[in-house]
């Protein structure tokens, strides 16, 4: 369980967090999200004790983080896969963090194999890593400790498919095992397999706070797309149900108004035959563009 | 979700997780090893030299000879040379983390940033000690025993000997902490090395002894303090230099514990406070 109470971080004239307040529930993987320069890091890092919030409370399972004298068993997190000394070696970085908090030094070859970082790989130094193999050996260091609340800064950054389908894969088995899985990414379409609930910032203020469902809801309300040899009548039919009818081509229209099942069923009722019948969410991706319109830090492309 | 039970945090499984950072890097052993060599390689030369030359020299160096075969068991270059290994070595240790960023993954293992700041602190003290008991011990049993082809060697029991090997040693340590302590502070490699740099080795040439209290800041500086203790012929020896405002061997020692202890502190203190 994560809380966060009125969480406000000033650097100077710049307020990079602004009364932030929400609840990372255990059993859930939550997506974190905001544009670039929202303050999804320096929340991260106060929830973590490595920066003093300016103001509110950042709470890890009811206590300060920095309350605690070792932290891997309480929290296990990922901030930047770069946060490891280059010289050493995959096993020896595993190694000393392992001995600070008294883990057994099994632990470290559990999660390495966990990872994927065996053999040869354990051994070199990191400094050769590719970005990919360091996300892997910063799961790792999350792992470690078999925390109850892991937390991910933009986890999925220089992982290939392969990894990408692994990690997900990973935060789901975590939830489901009733822990607290909370991730931060600027893409929504990384989320949108990923989580099933999303707290959304821009600009250091809370936008949202909800289910994967309900944000999805915000955008454009879904239209149906149907395609069917006889889509000259079918048009007839349903506008006649009070749909605004598109054709996109001689054999299939957009339908808005009706939904798939309403769809289906005139179509069976007036013996239209189908050859598709589907219903176009608006994407995740629109609705998160959307919500953040406003809050974007660093627009491309046009004077502000 | 089997969470493992949570067994009491202990400090010496700080110092074990130090100790394996320091072991697993390979620049540990290039620091040392080349520091090692140069600074025995340095006092045997010294040694050499005179071993060479001592056919030549007159009467009064010939007379007061025991000083100046104690004076090639640690010289001021190979002092120079220690300064500058400890305190890059001392600075890394803390500034290698700020500049990587294992600094918040550190952290992050262990919030209690005071008890491992101090882990730091003990496993530096106590590696550098050894560094700084090898190096003294060997440059010692090299020198002596180069002028001991002419009969010349000072044997270690002769009164002042141990302190210069125990100063040289003990050189360590403190300029370990002093860089560390400055790299807790300013947590930048270059900046942190030039200003301890400047402070160690280039503000004792600085400040002269000129007036009182330039002469206290002088006499307070730690490569001074050394300059001091390993003058076993302070006062009575034709060749020495004693200054206006003399100084004594309980005040060396004492610039050495304050030195260290200040910095200790710096580095526990400043590492606290700050957001990384």
């Amino acid at each position: 369980m994560i809380e966060v109470e009125q969480l406000t971080k000033r650097y100077g004239s710049t307020t990079a967090v602004r009364d932030l307040s929400f609840t990372v529930r255990p059993g859930h993987v939550t997506g974190f999200l905001g544009p670039n320069g929202a303050g999804k890091t320096t929340t991260l890092r106060m929830l973590l004790g490595l920066v003093e919030p300016s103001g509110g409370t950042a709470m890890v399972s009811g206590r300060s983080f920095r309350r605690h004298p070792r932290g891997l068993r309480h929290v296990g997190a990922l901030l930047d896969a770069h946060d490891v000394h280059g010289g050493l070696s995959a096993r020896a970085h595993l190694q000393a963090l392992a001995r600070s908090n008294r883990i057994p030094k099994g632990r470290v070859d559990e999660v390495l194999a966990e990872v994927g970082l065996t053999g040869s790989a354990a051994r070199r130094r990191v400094r050769t890593f590719s970005l990919g193999m360091k996300q892997r050996l910063g799961i790792a260091v999350a792992l470690l400790g078999d925390p109850p609340v892991l937390m991910f800064d933009e986890p999925l950054n220089g992982l290939d498919p392969e990894g990408v389908l692994w990690v997900r894969g990973l935060f789901r088995r975590l939830a489901y095992e009733g822990r607290t899985v909370f991730v931060s990414s600027h893409l929504m379409s990384e989320m949108e397999n990923t989580a099933d609930e999303l707290i959304v910032i821009g600009r250091g203020e809370l936008i949202a706070a909800e289910s994967l469902v309900q944000f999805a809801a915000r955008g454009t309300a879904p239209t149906v797309t149907v395609r069917s040899p006889d889509a000259g009548a079918l048009a007839v039919v349903l506008a006649a149900e009070g749909a605004v009818v598109t054709p996109y081509d001689e054999v299939a229209l957009k339908v808005d108004g009706l939904d798939a099942v309403r769809v289906g069923e005139l179509a069976h009722q007036h013996r239209v035959p189908l050859w598709e019948l589907a219903t176009r969410t608006a994407s995740l991706e629109t609705a998160f563009m959307e919500l953040t319109a406003d809050s974007v830090e660093y627009v491309a492309g046009e004077p502000r | 979700m089997t969470t493992l039970a949570v067994p009491a945090a202990r400090f010496t499984d700080l110092l074990a997780a130090e100790w394996i950072k320091l072991r697993s890097l390979r620049s540990t052993y290039w620091a040392f090893g080349c520091g090692a060599l140069a600074v025995v390689g340095f006092n045997a030369n010294a040694a050499r030299a005179d071993y060479v030359n001592f056919p030549h020299y007159g009467g009064p160096i010939r007379e007061s000879f025991l000083y100046w075969a104690l004076r090639d068991a640690f010289t001021e270059g190979a002092a120079m040379i220690l300064v500058l290994t400890c305190a890059g070595i001392g600075a890394i240790t803390i500034v290698g983390e700020y500049a990587t960023g294992l600094v918040r993954t550190t952290f992050t293992a262990v919030p209690d940033r005071r008890a491992l700041m101090a882990a730091k602190v003990v496993v530096l003290t106590a590696v550098m000690t050894a560094f700084g008991a090898i190096v003294a011990g060997a440059s010692y049993a090299v020198s002596q025993a180069i002028l001991d082809g002419r009969g010349l060697g000072v044997p270690i029991s002769h009164p002042g000997a141990w302190r210069v090997v125990a100063a040289s040693a003990l050189l360590a340590p403190v300029c370990a902490l002093v860089g560390m302590g400055m790299g807790a502070l300013i947590r930048h490699s270059a900046t942190t090395m030039v200003l301890t740099t400047g402070v160690l080795l280039l503000l004792p040439s600085f400040v002269t002894e000129r007036y009182h209290w330039t002469a206290c800041v002088r006499n307070a500086l730690p490569f001074n303090a050394w300059v001091r203790l390993v003058d076993v012929g302070y006062g009575h020896e034709p060749f020495t230099l004693v200054e206006k405002y003399p100084t004594t061997v309980a005040g060396g020692w004492v610039v050495f514990a304050v030195w260290a202890g200040v910095a200790a502190v710096v580095a526990v203190v400043a590492v606290d406070r700050r957001d990384v």
